[in-house]
């Protein structure tokens, strides 16, 4: 009755191919898993992120959302499809203008680009956005992408910068040309012949406790290659990411503490393992009650979730200085506030996945990764190998922002192939993703912050009662930055700030840019709004009369310089007065749309919180003349790959086209640490620098050259020319090391801290970074609804290495603030998709006015500083200031959802 | 194994229904977002090759919309000012590449409480023609859906069109979610006026996502005809829609919130087909 023969057939970017599998296949799956073209990106399977967008007949759509049988006699293009020889001008202009940061969104971004540019081919903003408004990305801030879209025309990219000139250059991404083809490798797009498919049998309850049945006869009636459980595990089945917190099973024993905790991996080949239906898995549940909320921690005190943790307390963190409480008793105005934020997620538009095989007695592992010598470390811990018998190849990870330093699937297809001898893929789900990976903690949070009568600053107490969720993960880390951050980066003679981290059985809190700043800064930030009122002050100047300055100690009693918050607002001071005068005016002429300005600041030190994170940088020459850079910072869309290439390109003094780049794979790259706590530039950047310069003076020494000579490498030839003589240095005559080099330099830096005392004091970091962002929003009184119109963004980098991807961190940033400020609140257990799970989209993004300012780091490479997280940490402050300035609602928990504003608005009113 | 069957004509999927069970598939964008695996499930109608499901045409008496015609065919349509509510929601279903392929028959057989067709083609007085294989019968829209995910096609039946009668006026649409594309829906609200010499002669109202089903405001349209259009926007308070609606707390918004947004949306929509008709 089905008349097959017709259905047989695809046609795919012109050529045609069998259909195999089931008319009944997602598009999305046959074009990947059957035809191999794994271009196309799978990031929800339900239509909610794009990523998947094909075209059909030249229209757009969803090939996770349309059956294999509906492209019969159809024309189907795919991003394999959008180059031949070379890019087309579209992906060109993506390249040109940064509009790629992790190139998970990429593939789905240009083929609905293709789609509109079809029909519209000089498309207005309007209709790039409302034609891209199906495609998530959660790097970007979007701004790019239309940007590139309506630049398409423009035509080649630019050059690559001379020598000497790298530092500075508005560079497009050296890593750039594979996500735009679409042939970038993330993790789930490495399939080796022969591999098997894993998938983890999870809890389905917030708490519960639970019994295997009959494993083997399950595995036997269901074709599956092995079960495993904790059983097989032959390490030690206990990790974290923090020394002295281990406390995570790989897979859990007898009981459960949230919902998504893997209990077992069934492991077989894939057409078996992709259609079982796990509900018929052998096990008993049985649900106990579960704690979800910071409240029921406090109040579940006597029975903790971990028995050494008494009153559910993983850790407190605390910073002192003078004496807060008489401060406050003696200042002119005191303003108080509690705030609650939600739980955040990541939404990375990559689910977790990876692939793992044995090479000899090496277990390899391909796998999205901000962190492979963690994962490398964890992964052998639990699997009880040493770590040289582990070998982590990090795939390209396709967004992170925190949660993908801690291990997902690598310990999981690790068993899985050192049980069964294949090699082992594992793909989560979003559902998966959503439920069993960390979270954003959510914080309740209470603050006084006191003044005198000029509106100068005396003292702040700040509490806040962290959920961090089932297991440790980076609970720690938050507890300690939050105190050291919680002042903002303002003067505060007297200071008292404690963070509380707290179990329940909500999913684990974790690392996410910020470590539990961003949630810090809103509550500090509303009371400066109060603080500025009550002393008479406009809110920026008040912001400014108390911003630190060079020299000024923190409320840890670190002396710091190259400062640069006070610059930061000086540029707003501009764009803030005329904001004041077009809102006046917007106001006088509209009665229930009302617009709004708000200011916040954020500081934010880099690196480890006084902890050792050293990285190390090799730089090495050829016998045949090849300069290749060692860089292992894992780049996951940020930029790591370019901005370290450029540092060390011009402190060796050598051109950034004769640079071959060894990116991280733990068995060729020195431990570059992790891609966090916005330390690359800063620390990698530095180990980069200071290898270039050593591999310089060494070079410079051969020949006696002056340290103005200039170096160049050139059809296999290092050549050093002081202006004088021109001299060739012959490295074929010179001896290879072991690393394969004639000559070669690795450098290692660790940024100077020290420990901090009882009372929080110290040496934190090395090097901080600053910025101070403007918000204008527009409200709607009736409906409680936020439009935010434009934010101006000022931040220090201190030096910018390169303008391009600043501004791509920037407005990235700015769209995760606003998602966390207006409509982001994970719900454990209701929320764990992408439609329910809100982050903006192209049509929710503002105009953003980016400002870049440079004053320079004494300690930081070439003056730089980090900039990944600062840059979020100021917009939802921002925004909530906006919002109360527009409609006089004041939003003390987290997102600012149209019933919250709407409520707020009606509360202010009374 | 999964049975996959794709007719090209009408008497065949019928006969196919009337044979078995199975699950009737168009665009597949509610289908296979709920789906976990990789593919659809039991036995699968996909009734797109069925070209005289999708389309859109007109006689002296009406409209009519084949059920598998997907949003965008909607939305770029040739129509008179009466359908612009319902262009309007078209364009806001999920994202070009869900109106691309969802169809409009579909939005009314999945169901949903927040199914964004249904208010405006409930202001346009909208009948389903459902076929099987003993014949058609057609059923008001607004006895179509009985509950959330609930209608009455019976198992056997194909919904095959949408039946909208010829009607002056204007319409208009409003959605209200947290973002700008992709959302679900915390309220909505359609309407459709006709006015002579300044008066209203003719108002349909419909709201959505505030209540089990969407549904017209029969006593705020009754108050509505014959008042002068200022008059007829003071009439949108709360005693006329809130008896009418029963609107749930979720995460998107409180029950409370959706009240006073019910209120501002039904607002809101009658201005603009007010405006519009003027």
């Amino acid at each position: 009755m089905t008349e097959l023969s017709k259905f047989t057939e695809l046609k795919v970017n012109g050529k045609t191919y069998k259909l195999q599998g089931s008319q009944a296949r997602r598009l999305s799956a046959v074009l990947r898993d059957d035809l191999g073209l794994r271009g196309t990106k799978v990031g929800c399977d339900a239509g909610d992120c794009g990523a998947c967008t094909v075209l059909l007949d030249g229209a757009p759509i969803c090939s996770c959302l349309t059956s294999a049988a509906q492209v019969r006699g159809r024309d189907v293009t795919t991003v394999e499809g959008l180059s031949g020889n070379a890019l087309s001008s579209l992906q060109n202009a993506f390249l040109r203008h940064g509009a790629a940061q992790c190139g998970i969104c990429t593939p789905g971004m240009l083929m609905a680009a293709v789609g509109l540019l079809k029909v519209t081919p000089r498309p207005s903003r309007a209709q790039v956005e409302n034609a891209l408004g199906g495609v998530l990305c959660r790097c970007t801030g979007y701004k790019k992408i239309i940007d590139a879209v309506m630049d398409v025309d423009a035509g080649a990219r630019p050059a690559m910068p001379v020598c000497g000139a790298a530092v500075g250059a508005a560079l497009e991404r050296l890593d750039g040309v594979a996500k735009v083809a679409g042939t970038e490798v993330f993790g789930a797009d490495l399939v080796p012949d022969g591999c098997l498919s894993v998938r983890a049998v999870r809890a389905p309850y917030h708490a519960a406790t639970f019994t295997f049945g009959d494993l083997t006869a399950w595995c036997r009636d269901n074709a599956v290659v092995s079960v495993l459980t904790a059983k097989d595990i032959l390490g030690r089945n206990k990790y974290g990411v923090i020394p002295g917190f281990e406390d995570q099973p790989a897979l859990a024993v007898e009981r459960t503490l949230f919902k998504g905790e893997a209990v077992a991996l069934v492991v077989g080949e894939p057409d078996i393992i992709e259609a079982l239906d796990l509900a018929g898995f052998p096990v008993d549940w049985v649900e106990i009650a579960a704690t979800l909320t910071q409240a029921d921690a406090r109040e579940t005190a006597d029975e903790p979730l971990h028995p050494t943790r008494k009153g559910n307390v993983l850790i407190a963190g605390k910073v002192l200085n003078g004496d807060a409480k008489g401060a406050l008793q003696k200042a002119a105005h005191v303003a108080r506030e509690r705030v609650q934020t939600a739980y955040v997620e990541h939404a990375y538009i990559e689910p977790e996945a990876g692939v793992s095989w044995m090479d000899g007695d090496v277990l390899n592992i391909h796998a999205c990764t901000q962190a492979p010598i963690m994962d490398r470390d964890t992964t052998a811990g639990i699997l009880g190998l040493a770590q040289e018998n582990v070998r982590i190849l990090p795939a390209a990870t396709g967004g992170g922002f925190g949660a993908k330093l801690d291990v997902s699937v690598q310990p999981l297809i690790g068993l899985a192939a050192l049980v069964t001898g294949r090699p082992c893929r594992m793909v989560y789900s979003r559902t998966t993703s959503m439920q069993s990976t960390t979270k954003r903690h959510p914080g309740d949070m209470q603050a006084s912050i006191g003044v005198d009568a000029a509106g100068f600053l005396q003292a702040m107490e700040f509490t806040g009662d962290f959920n961090t969720g089932a297991y440790s993960s980076w609970g720690p880390t938050v507890a300690n930055r939050v105190p050291v951050h919680a002042s903002g980066p303002y003067r505060m003679p007297h200071y008292f700030a404690q963070a509380t981290a707290l179990h329940t059985n909500g999913p684990s809190s974790g690392a996410f840019r910020g470590f539990g700043v961003p949630q810090a800064a809103i509550l500090q930030e509303i009371l400066f709004d109060d603080l500025a009122e009550m002393a008479g002050l406009d809110r920026l100047k008040f912001r400014r009369q108390n911003a630190l300055q060079d020299g000024d100690h923190t409320v840890c009693g670190q002396q710091i310089f190259g400062v640069g918050i006070g610059e930061c607002l000086d540029a707003l001071a501009g764009p803030w007065q005329l904001a004041q005068v077009r809102v006046a005016s917007f106001n006088a002429k509209s009665q229930t749309l009302k617009r709004g300005l708000g200011i916040a600041s954020c500081w934010y030190g880099c690196g480890n919180t006084a902890l050792p994170n050293p990285s190390t940088i090799r730089l090495g020459i050829t016998a045949a003349g090849v300069l290749k850079l060692h860089q292992g910072a894992t780049d996951i869309g940020q930029g790591a790959n370019t901005v370290i290439t450029q540092i060390c390109a011009d402190a060796l003094g050598v051109a950034i086209a004769d640079f071959t780049l060894v990116s991280s794979d733990t068995f060729l790259t020195p431990d570059c640490g992790k891609t966090s706590a916005s330390r690359q530039t800063f620390v990698t950047g530095k180990a980069a620098e200071m290898a270039g310069l050593a591999l310089r003076k060494m070079i410079l020494a051969m020949v006696n050259a002056g340290e103005s000579a200039a170096i160049s490498l050139q059809d296999g030839k290092l050549r050093v020319n002081d202006g004088v003589t021109a001299r060739e240095i012959a490295l074929e005559t010179l001896e290879q090391n072991g690393f394969g080099y004639v000559l070669m330099a690795e450098e290692t830096y660790d940024p100077p801290t020290k420990s901090l005392d009882e009372n929080g004091q110290g040496i934190p970091y090395a090097v901080y970074g600053y910025g101070a962002q403007m918000a204008e929003v527009e409200v709607d009184l009736a409906l409680g609804t936020t439009r935010v119109v434009k934010i101006t963004a000022a931040h220090d980098l201190g030096r910018v290495i390169n303008p391009l991807l600043a501004e791509g961190q920037i407005e990235g940033g700015i769209a995760q603030g606003l998602g966390m400020a207006l409509m982001e609140e994970y719900i454990p257990g209701r929320t764990d998709n992408l439609h329910d799970y809100l982050i903006p989209t192209i049509g929710d993004m503002p105009e953003i006015e980016t400002i870049l300012i440079e004053v320079p780091d004494p300690e930081g490479p070439m003056g730089a500083k980090g900039l990944g997280e600062h840059v979020l940490i100021p917009t939802a402050p921002a925004i909530l200031n906006a919002i109360r300035d527009a409609s006089g609602a004041r939003v003390t928990r987290l997102p600012a959802l149209p019933h919250r504003v709407l409520a707020a608005i009606k509360e202010a009113r009374k | 194994m999964s049975q996959y069957f794709q007719p090209e004509n009408l008497p065949a999927a019928l006969a196919w229904l009337a044979a078995q069970s199975g699950q009737v598939a168009a665009g597949c964008t509610d289908l296979l977002a709920a789906e976990t695996r990789q593919n659809l499930a039991g036995a699968i109608l996909d009734i797109t090759g069925i070209g005289v499901l999708s389309g859109i045409s007109s006689s002296p008496k009406g409209w009519r919309i084949g059920a598998a015609t997907p949003w965008n065919v909607v939305r770029d349509a040739e129509l008179p000012a009466v359908f612009d509510g319902l262009k309007q929601a078209a364009s806001e279903i999920g994202s070009v590449q869900i109106q691309n392929a969802g169809t409009i028959g579909g939005n009314l057989c999945n169901a949903s409480p927040a199914a964004d067709g249904m208010p405006a083609l409930l202001t346009l007085d909208t009948v389903v023609e459902l076929a099987s294989a003993d014949g058609l019968r057609l059923v008001p829209l607004s006895e179509f859906i009985t509950g959330p995910r609930q209608t009455v096609l019976r198992p056997d039946e194909l919904m095959t069109a949408l039946v909208i009668p010829s009607q002056a006026g204007h319409g208009a649409f409003i959605k209200l979610g947290a973002r700008k594309y992709m959302v679900i829906s915390i309220a909505m609200a359609a309407a459709r006026v006709v006015l002579t010499n300044g008066r209203v002669e003719e108002a349909a109202i419909a709201i959505g996502a505030c209540g089990p089903v969407a549904k017209r405001l029969a006593r705020l349209e009754a108050a509505l005809i014959g008042q002068q259009m200022d008059r007829a926007l003071s009439l949108v308070v709360p005693s006329m829609i809130l008896p009418e609606i029963s609107p749930i707390a979720d995460i998107r918004a409180d029950q409370s919130y959706r009240e006073q947004a019910a209120i501002e949306v039904v607002r809101r929509s009658l201005a603009m087909a007010l405006e519009a008709a003027v």
